[in-house]
């Protein structure tokens, strides 16, 4: 689990294009949404490719994504649970 | 200030018909022209429903008497046709006796072209010839040489959704202020693999028939389609002894200044332009009797319009409905193909039905009109929503 | 019908044009085919979270703007009204090519919604929090003037008082590589000094973005009137200087009226023959000024002519640089502006001193 949250800070940081932050700056139980990380509803579409793209797992409903994205701690179980790749 | 503009012509390209009458029939019959897309190869083709226009590019083409080399995409195909029927239907004979203009508005463009050609350009000779229709004004250019217009005021507006509403509100203000004798405004858009995934990315493309206002709604179909209006000023109509088919009363165009893409909650972009349009046309909100949605089938849009309505109407919401589950979502072309079921229906004293509704909203109790309706109409309002919170009202009046 | 002035102005281009505090000090020369931006100091301006979406011609936009707004001591305005002819183009070909090497597969929104043409006028408004009427014009070389006419009438008639009105595009790797082929830009590079007279078929392509504040309200601080503008779709050669005629006549002003002519010749050997009608006919004495060795050649480059002719009438300074001939003036009250792009989208702009 230690490597695939590692795996998604960097990834987040790239697709994001998040240029002033660091894998260091994210804490794993970081809100990534609203004031935490200051992430919002276009970031939460990108996620969900990335999730399709690196895991497999295709979610249909956006909304969804909003439970999903809470951190990087919850991020990381959810993907363990339901990936396919 | 607040006298109309008279509209003396109108033209339309969609998928429910070809020309105004056969879009009026397909409108009281309640035919709707959502189907599987059968021009564009996408892999989204089993997932996605579109009005598409049946006309090929080769026989659109034909329609207009072009040469094989011309470079007109399909935008400027559909344009140039709309753009034509409706200079015929106002009865110009020469476009030049009096000052005239052309608005339009686009936002696929060329991309059609672009898009299939894309690294094509840089091997084939053949294809090149499509680079200089790739930008957005390319398709009014030549909708005016189509039109004859030369040495005048033609320009292109591109804010999305709202764009053709905004082409007719500028050609409004252009006639009002004597810049113009007569303009012809309106839009134009083709599907592209541009859009379809585009809107796809953003997760708000429904995968069957779209079902505006409706509680369990999925999302949009995407359509393709042209409309122009031609605008006269006052002058011409008494020079000519014109017959006028309605006006445009009022107008307004405000920012929601909310989000890129999705409408703040409380539709304050679209109150605005509700707003303002009444204020032009120097009506208060129970002088509408029909107001033609936007009402696109996103979660988003139909929940902050019918917001919207509710505040600048209260108590007294007048009828409404959504016409987009008959031809999809027409992106630039909305405001344009909706000014004109605007028109038609003031004509007929007829309000469409919002058609595949089977649920009410649970967030209000206003439902849209699910019936054909006969009724005396004045006024109707008309909402064109686009992104970058780009939001346009029109109002048609059969009075000046 | 009240007066249209220009009260605020922000410059991004291919010289170092954003520091109002200078007017072209020190120029760049170059010797390319197509040339870039200077860039300010991005971060100064806008937020990461922000930024982090934007491509160079969102940036060039709102930044400029921010620079008019500052310029003209403005928070909030009335309207927004941006024109822009290629869009956003980097975003459009990030999005096309993904389309095509992924299969239609893994895209992601971002880019799709940054390639609307509408998108500088839609973060403008939300960094503002401005819900006045916003606008994109979207027509090759009058696409500025379209909204310099849009913001002239409303000021005109008092709907609005204080309006932002700008042009901006922006280059992109594919679209400069497929309109080489095409040779709408120069087949060799040329030295930015002897793009006056060459030629070769082409012009050299540059970006930026040019920002005004105009308002109808009269101040010491303006730099310019707007006297009036007017595009035209086509216009054959020859009716050139029939047609300036008629827009001078329009506006009461006479040939000997105009103390400068500001011209848009970009190098390009087959269109450049537009502005020699004039420059050679009923303008041959006048004072002539071109600018796009300066900035390069885009849709909206008019906007920096007008960015020009603004900072001659306020400073009374004409940099050596951008004239043509040298007539000597010393006082500049009014100047007419004309440009085209490939023989269309013609634009005629008269500018007076306050």
């Amino acid at each position: 689990m230690e490597v695939l949250k590692q795996e998604l800070k960097e990834n987040i940081i790239e697709q994001l294009n998040l240029e002033d932050i660091t894998v260091e700056d994210i804490a794993d139980n970081d809100i990534l949404f609203g004031d935490g990380l200051g992430l919002d509803s276009i970031d939460a579409l990108e996620l969900i490719v990335m999730l399709d793209k690196n895991y497999g797992i295709k979610l249909t409903d956006p909304k969804e994504g909003r439970e999903i994205f809470g951190s990087i701690e919850i991020m990381a179980k959810y993907i363990t649970e339901h990936r396919t790749k | 200030m607040s006298k109309g503009v008279a509209i003396t012509g109108m033209g339309i390209v969609s998928a429910i018909g070809n020309n105004v009458a056969e879009n009026y029939q397909s409108l009281i019959n309640s035919d709707k022209g959502i189907s599987k897309i059968s021009k564009i190869d996408t892999i989204h083709k089993n997932d996605i429903m579109v009005g598409e226009i049946a006309s090929t590019n080769s026989e659109l083409e034909q329609q207009l008497g072009l040469s094989a080399d011309n470079n007109y995409s399909r935008t400027a195909l559909l344009g140039a046709i709309a753009a034509k029927q409706a200079a015929q239907n106002a009865k110009i004979l020469n476009i030049n006796t009096y000052k005239t203009g052309l608005i339009s508005s686009t936002s696929v463009g060329g991309m059609d072209m672009t898009e299939t050609y894309y690294y094509d350009y840089l091997e084939n000779k053949s294809s090149q010839k499509y680079i200089d229709g790739h930008h957005a004004g390319d398709s009014s250019q030549k909708i005016a040489e189509q039109l004859g217009i030369k040495q005048n005021l033609v320009t292109t507006i591109s804010t999305a959704c709202s764009s053709a509403a905004n082409a007719i509100m500028f050609g409004a203000r252009l006639i009002k202020s004597g810049k113009l004798d007569r303009v012809i405004v309106g839009g134009a858009d083709c599907l592209s693999k541009f859009t379809i995934n585009g809107f796809k990315t953003l997760m708000i493309l429904s995968d069957t028939y779209n079902t505006p206002f409706d509680e369990n709604r999925k999302g949009l179909n995407l359509g393709e389609a042209a409309a122009f209006l031609v605008l006269e000023s006052d002058k011409v109509i008494a020079a000519e002894k014109k017959e006028v088919l309605a006006y445009v009363k009022g107008y307004g165009n405000a920012n929601d200044a909310y989000h890129q893409t999705a409408s703040s909650e409380n539709g304050d972009g679209a109150t605005l332009a509700m707003q303002k349009a009444l204020k032009v046309a120097n009506y208060t909100a129970k002088d509408i009797d029909y107001i033609n949605a936007h009402g696109t089938a996103t979660g988003n849009n139909d929940l902050s319009e019918g917001r919207a309505i509710l505040r600048v109407f209260e108590d007294n919401v007048p009828d409404f409905s959504s016409t987009k589950a008959y031809t999809g979502h027409t992106l630039a072309a909305a405001g344009a193909i909706e000014a004109v079921y605007a028109v038609l229906a003031l004509q007929n004293n007829i309000i469409y039905p919002n058609l595949n509704f089977k649920t009410q909203m649970k967030e209000f109790d206003i439902t849209p009109q699910l019936e054909l309706k006969e009724k005396e109409l004045q006024t109707v309002l008309s909402n064109s929503l686009g992104f970058g919170g780009n939001c346009s009202t029109l109002i048609f009046s059969k009075e000046q | 019908m009240s007066a249209v002035y220009i009260s605020g102005l922000g410059s991004i281009s291919c010289q170092k044009t954003f520091d109002n505090n200078e007017f072209l000090d020190e120029i760049i020369t170059y010797t390319d085919t197509v040339i870039t931006a200077v860039n300010p100091n991005y971060k100064e301006y806008i937020k990461p979270a922000a930024a982090r979406r934007m491509a160079k011609g969102i940036k060039m936009g709102v930044v400029a703007s921010r620079i008019a707004l500052n310029d003209a001591n403005k928070e909030q305005i009335d309207a927004i009204i941006t024109g822009t002819g290629m869009g956003c183009v980097r975003d459009s070909e990030k999005f096309v090519s993904t389309i095509i090497d992924n299969n239609e597969q893994y895209l992601t929104p971002t880019s799709f919604i940054q390639s609307t043409h509408n998108t500088v006028g839609g973060q403008i408004a939300l960094e503002l929090q401005c819900k006045g009427y916003n606008f994109t014009y979207v027509h090759a070389s009058v696409s500025f003037e379209s909204a310099l006419l849009d913001a002239s009438l409303q000021l005109e008639n008092d709907e609005a008082n204080t309006i932002l009105i700008g042009g901006v595009d922006e280059l992109g790797d594919h679209t400069v590589a497929i309109h080489k082929i095409v040779n709408h830009i120069k087949p060799e590079k040329i030295d930015s000094t002897a793009l006056l007279n060459a030629t070769t078929e082409g012009a050299v392509f540059g970006e930026g973005a040019n920002f005004f504040v105009v308002s109808n309200k009269k101040q010491a601080s303006n730099y310019a009137e707007v006297l009036s503008v007017t595009t035209y779709n086509t216009v054959s050669k020859n009716k050139i200087e029939e047609l300036a005629q008629e827009f001078l006549q329009d506006n009461d002003i006479s040939i000997g009226d105009i103390d400068a002519i500001v011209l848009g010749n970009n190098g390009d050997v087959k269109h450049d023959s537009f502005y020699h009608e004039l420059s050679s006919g009923i303008f041959q004495n006048t004072q002539q000024i071109y600018y796009k060795h300066l900035c390069g050649e885009f849709n909206t480059a008019s906007s920096f002519g007008v960015w020009l002719a603004s900072k001659i009438l306020k400073t009374q300074h004409l940099p050596d640089v951008v004239k043509i001939n040298n007539k000597s003036i010393t006082n500049y009250t009014t100047i007419l502006l004309y440009n085209q792009y490939r023989g269309e989208n013609h634009s005629f702009t008269l500018l007076r001193k306050c």
